[in-house]
């Protein structure tokens, strides 16, 4: 078995703000191992990117509280102090955020921000450090990397800057990395490559990933894994596959029912769920989707555990319908019958 | 952050307002509401406005200040009068001479009785005998005057200006905008100097405009002259930025007149940063009048104003030292209450404080 | 990179042509009554005023008008008509002091609103952040004449300190040290409003920087603390006060420490236009106008440079 990376046990993340205390994450669990593509999807607002930064310990703050254990390699994350943490960040694991427009500094080389990272993690030289990143442009994709690599920013295109953005993440050779929605802000055509990029990339990095988006069709690809996420909690968790053939939960049909799909020629309108998601402030009582579930029913006034309801083993789901009545429901929900 | 109420679906109105009556929905306030709730929070701001309401109030009390308790007025001097104080008659302002076998300085006036005297002199005298209490009160008036009349003003005009260029843009805009950088191209202080001075010599008399010199009309127009561009810039530059919203897109698209948009669209947008700039540029104006008029470019003598009322005392600093700081104590003071409140309404109204003041 | 400093510097000598003519304006078209009388001063006689009028040629049209007042101007033959005294001569006399003064307090400004703003935005909510907001606070609310007043009244003339030379400017070249007392003074006033003022927009500058993407990518690269600060959330804040010193400095050059040199009866260009206002003698005001405006409009062409070479994404290629 791979080497287990990152264990993460009942994580909760609370903020407070001047309205009331904001329960970003409620209740988080999950394990990461070596070479593992780990999906976190759910809408904003659900608690993905929250737990991803807590993982490198970036929602530090007066205002924030933590329960919980978040475990690199058997060391809690959540108790590092900020030398501990600097060691970590960066050096074993790193991150990769939405906007390259606005993660990259404007007054910095691509190069010299890819450098920075090479030289207080590796106390490499400023040309040993340069050749890296020379390198690592060159990896990620970037014609002409050593020209390339003096240019701003702003002389790169979006797809380009995200490429980069891999780049500077890579360049301490991490075990992990995190990538928060990376091509939600790319073009349609450049979402696929770099999501290809990040797929190669990881083999010939021997990392681990975690990929956080709003679109399963993004993760369909390349996770191996797959965590549900909504209202701060795991709403279900499930292999890749199992997860697009068997979802369990109603929510996660909504999310399936939301990509467009060739081979479902009855559905003539997409999918949409209902509603807004609700307050982390004041969440509903009971299941925290049932003021937006069609099929919510009186039991679901009492909050359902993640547990393992299905035959394959590992599918773990929060919903207290039957399996039989969920298979029936989902059929009429994704054929399009119900879509309204 | 995490309390975002925005769905990345593909979303019904109606499903939407349905769900809004759930108890998990999100309840909405509007941006007025809030700002009034964290105002009313900060208590700080909220003293500070009463202080500034409390000097204006006042200021406005000068004319009974004057005919019930001081019994005089503005610009009437009093020299070589007594007054009775404790039963006993003062020289207002102290002959030179020799009294008692001991040489004592002329020319100087009393100093603050307080309520010694019967209300009057409360604040001492000047040099002329004239009732400190009763000018500054008067200044005040006109220190405010200005300073609110030209904010207002200047205000105005840059609003006007910025709708103008942001809406139309192109020639309008860079039309208006090379106005801007004409008068920011000269230094504040001097370019109100210039203007101040020449007008003060012979008055403004054009396009049937006539402006008397040594009225109140000729600092206050030239404080909004010269400050025009240090509102109207950034008024512009958010304007310009708010065109491009979807929103102005979608009413230029329905028909909607050009002046339905400025004002029912885009002025409502910019009116939190139009109501800041008005309360800090009233605090700027009553310094720039306050300086303007120390040099002699401002309010005209026997006019008080707290500007010449210090300008009247730094020559008597050491004899009479009441009659500068006194009224230095009034400016900043006022200038102080604007100041806090205005930023104290920045940040209700904006919490990420993008209002700034181009200084 | 050339072109773009050639292209600046034309329009730099536009705008200067333009205010040149509105200064001519404010002086000459704006004002009611007879522009030779008003130029005349106080002191003036039937002759001056004729003189003034074939001078200035002022029964001419407008654009004569504007060239031969332009023409006295940069001949330096302006002259004040009250004192006698030519214009440009006094302005060149008053520019060692103005210079003295305005360096000087630009020194401590950058330095301590620099400082202030970095610790205010630091310790952001804690009570050394509030302290500085309300001093900052207070510090833009002072009238710069009165607390200059108050200065000299407190340590200069005896009440209660007396440690402070008072007033007056002591050439650097005759007795270095005296220079320097007498400066001493002047430079903290003038210098006090700006402090409040910088340090506030820094701090702003710095609490917006650190909530930017850009910085929580530093941290996550696992820069120090301090690196991150420095290099990316202080770097980045930097740029807006650049241009503001860039503004303000030459604004103070250009005499608008006129409020400073008056109190303080430092004989500068701002205290030799202050002394004509007293006067109404306009020619000197209409030659500190046009040489402040010649500083203004120089420095924001160094500034929009500055700028370029600190900010590439405005840099032209």
């Amino acid at each position: 078995m791979a080497e287990r990376l990152i264990e993460v046990k009942g994580l909760k993340v609370q903020f407070a703000t001047e309205d009331g205390i904001v329960r970003a994450v409620d209740g988080v669990d999950f394990e990461l191992s070596r070479g593992q593509v780990l999906g976190i999807v759910g809408e904003s607002g659900s608690g993905k990117s929250v737990t991803a930064m807590t993982l490198l310990g970036l929602t530090r703050d007066r205002n924030t509280r933590f329960e919980g254990e978040v475990l690199y390699k058997g060391r809690n994350v959540l108790g590092m102090n900020e030398g501990e943490l600097q060691e970590v960040r960066g050096n074993e694991m790193s991150m990769i955020f939405q906007d390259p427009m606005t993660s990259l500094n404007p007054v910095y080389s691509v190069g010299a921000q890819i450098c920075e990272a090479i030289q207080i993690h590796e106390r490499a030289d400023k040309s040993t450090a340069r050749r890296r990143a020379v390198d690592l442009l060159k990896q990620v994709g970037i014609p002409n990397a050593d020209s390339r690599v003096d240019n701003y920013p702003h002389e790169f295109s979006g797809g380009m800057r995200q490429r980069a953005m891999i780049a500077m993440a890579l360049a301490c050779n991490p075990d992990v990395l995190i990538a928060d929605e990376p091509t939600t802000a790319l073009d349609v055509t450049i979402q696929a490559q770099i999501i290809e990029l990040i797929d190669r990339l990881k083999d010939e990095f021997n990392s681990a990933v975690i990929l956080i988006t709003h679109d399963l069709g993004v993760v369909a690809e390349i996770a191996d894994e797959i965590i549900v996420m909504y209202a701060g909690r795991v709403v279900e968790r499930a292999q890749t596959r199992d997860l697009f053939y068997d979802p369990q939960m109603p929510y996660t049909w909504g999310l399936l029912g939301s990509i467009p799909r060739l081979d479902r020629p009855k559905q003539e309108r997409l999918h949409s769920i209902k509603g807004t998601p609700p307050s982390l402030i004041r969440s509903p009582t009971g299941c925290k989707f049932r003021p937006r579930c069609p099929h919510a029913f009186d039991k679901c006034m009492e909050e359902p555990p993640l547990e393992n309801r299905v035959e394959t083993p590992g599918h773990l789901d929060r919903c207290w319908l039957s399996v039989a009545e969920k298979r029936q429901l989902r059929e009429r929900t994704l054929s399009g019958e119900e879509a309204a | 952050m995490a309390t975002e109420s925005t769905t990345d679906f593909t979303l019904d109105t109606a499903a939407a307002l349905a769900a809004a009556e759930d108890e998990g929905a999100i309840e909405g306030k509007s941006p007025w509401y809030l700002a009034w709730r964290r105002l009313r929070r900060n208590y700080v701001a909220l003293a500070f406005l009463f202080v500034f309401v409390a000097i204006v109030v006042l200021c406005l009390c000068a004319p009974l200040y004057a005919h019930h308790v001081a019994h005089t007025g503005p610009n009437t001097g009093h020299l070589g009068e007594t007054f009775t104080r404790d039963g006993q008659q003062v020289p207002i302002v102290s002959k030179g001479g020799f009294q008692n076998g001991q040489f004592h300085a002329g020319g100087i006036p009393v100093g603050p009785q307080l309520w010694h005297a019967g209300g009057k002199y409360v604040l001492g005298a000047d040099n002329q005998g004239r009732d400190v209490a009763v000018r500054l009160l008067y200044g005040g008036l006109n220190s405010l005057a200005i300073g609110i009349g030209s904010a207002v003003i200047c205000t105005f005009f840059a609003m006007v200006f910025a709708l103008l260029a942001g809406y139309y843009g192109g020639k309008t805009d860079w039309i208006i905008s090379r106005f801007f950088d004409l008068i920011w191209a000269f230094p504040v202080l001097l370019l109100a100097i210039a203007l101040g001075t020449a007008l003060s010599i012979n008055g403004f008399h054009h396009f049937g405009i006539n402006i008397k010199s040594g009225s109140l009309w000729i600092p206050t127009l030239v404080i909004s002259y010269v400050l025009i561009p240090y509102i109207g810039r950034p008024l512009r530059g958010q304007i310009l930025s708010l065109r491009e919203k979807e929103f102005i897109e979608a009413a230029n698209s329905q028909g909607a007149s050009s002046l339905r948009v400025m004002f029912s669209e885009l002025l409502p947008n910019i009116a939190s940063s139009i109501l800041v700039f008005f309360t800090l540029i009233i605090a700027n104006n009553i310094l720039t009048e306050a300086g303007l008029s120390f040099l002699g470019a401002g309010v005209q003598p026997p006019s008080p104003s707290w500007g010449t009322m210090i300008a009247d005392g730094q020559d008597r600093i050491a004899t009479a030292p009441w009659l500068a700081i006194i009224p230095g104590i009034m400016i900043v003071l006022t200038v102080l209450s604007l100041n806090v409140f205005g930023d104290g309404l920045r940040d209700a109204l904006d919490p990420r404080a993008k209002v700034r003041m181009e200084h | 990179m050339i072109s773009f400093v050639i292209r600046r510097l034309i329009g730099a000598l536009l705008v200067l042509i333009a205010v040149s003519f509105i200064t001519y304006l404010i002086f000459v078209k704006i004002p009611g009554g007879d522009p030779a009388f008003r130029i005349a001063g106080r002191t003036a006689t039937a002759q001056n005023i004729e003189d003034i009028r074939q001078k200035l040629k002022l029964d001419a049209p407008f654009y004569e008008q504007y060239w031969a007042m332009m023409k006295s101007l940069f001949s330096g033959s302006l002259v004040s008509y009250s004192s006698q005294l030519n214009v440009v001569d006094q302005i060149k006399a008053g520019i060692p002091a103005t210079f003295s003064l305005c360096i000087g307090a630009a020194i401590i400004w950058l330095f301590f609103g620099i400082l202030v703003g970095i610790i205010s935005a630091v310790t952001a909510g804690r009570w050394s952040d509030r302290v500085i907001t309300v001093m900052a606070l207070i510090g833009i609310s002072l009238p710069v004449f009165w607390l200059g007043l108050m200065a000299r009244y407190l340590f200069a003339q005896g009440h209660p300190f007396a440690f402070m030379p008072d007033g007056g400017y002591v050439p650097f070249t005759s007795n270095p040290w005296g220079w320097f007392t007498h400066l001493l003074m002047p430079w903290w006033v003038l210098a006090i409003l700006f402090i409040g003022f910088y340090g506030r927009v820094l701090r702003s500058n710095i609490l917006d920087t650190i909530n930017e993407d850009y910085v929580r990518t530093a941290k996550a690269k696992g820069l120090p603390y301090k690196r991150v600060m420095v290099k990316h959330v202080l770097r980045n804040s930097l740029i807006p006060i650049v241009t503001l010193f860039g503004l303000d400095f030459a604004a103070v050059i250009g005499g608008s420490a006129i409020l400073t040199e008056t109190v303080f009866d430092l004989k500068g260009v701002g205290w030799y236009a202050a002394q004509a206002v007293q006067d109404l003698d306009l020619p000197p005001i209409m030659g500190v106008t046009i040489y402040a405006t010649f500083f203004i409009v120089l420095f924001s062409v160094v500034v929009d440079l500055m700028y370029a070479w600190l900010d590439p994404r405005i840099r032209p290629t």
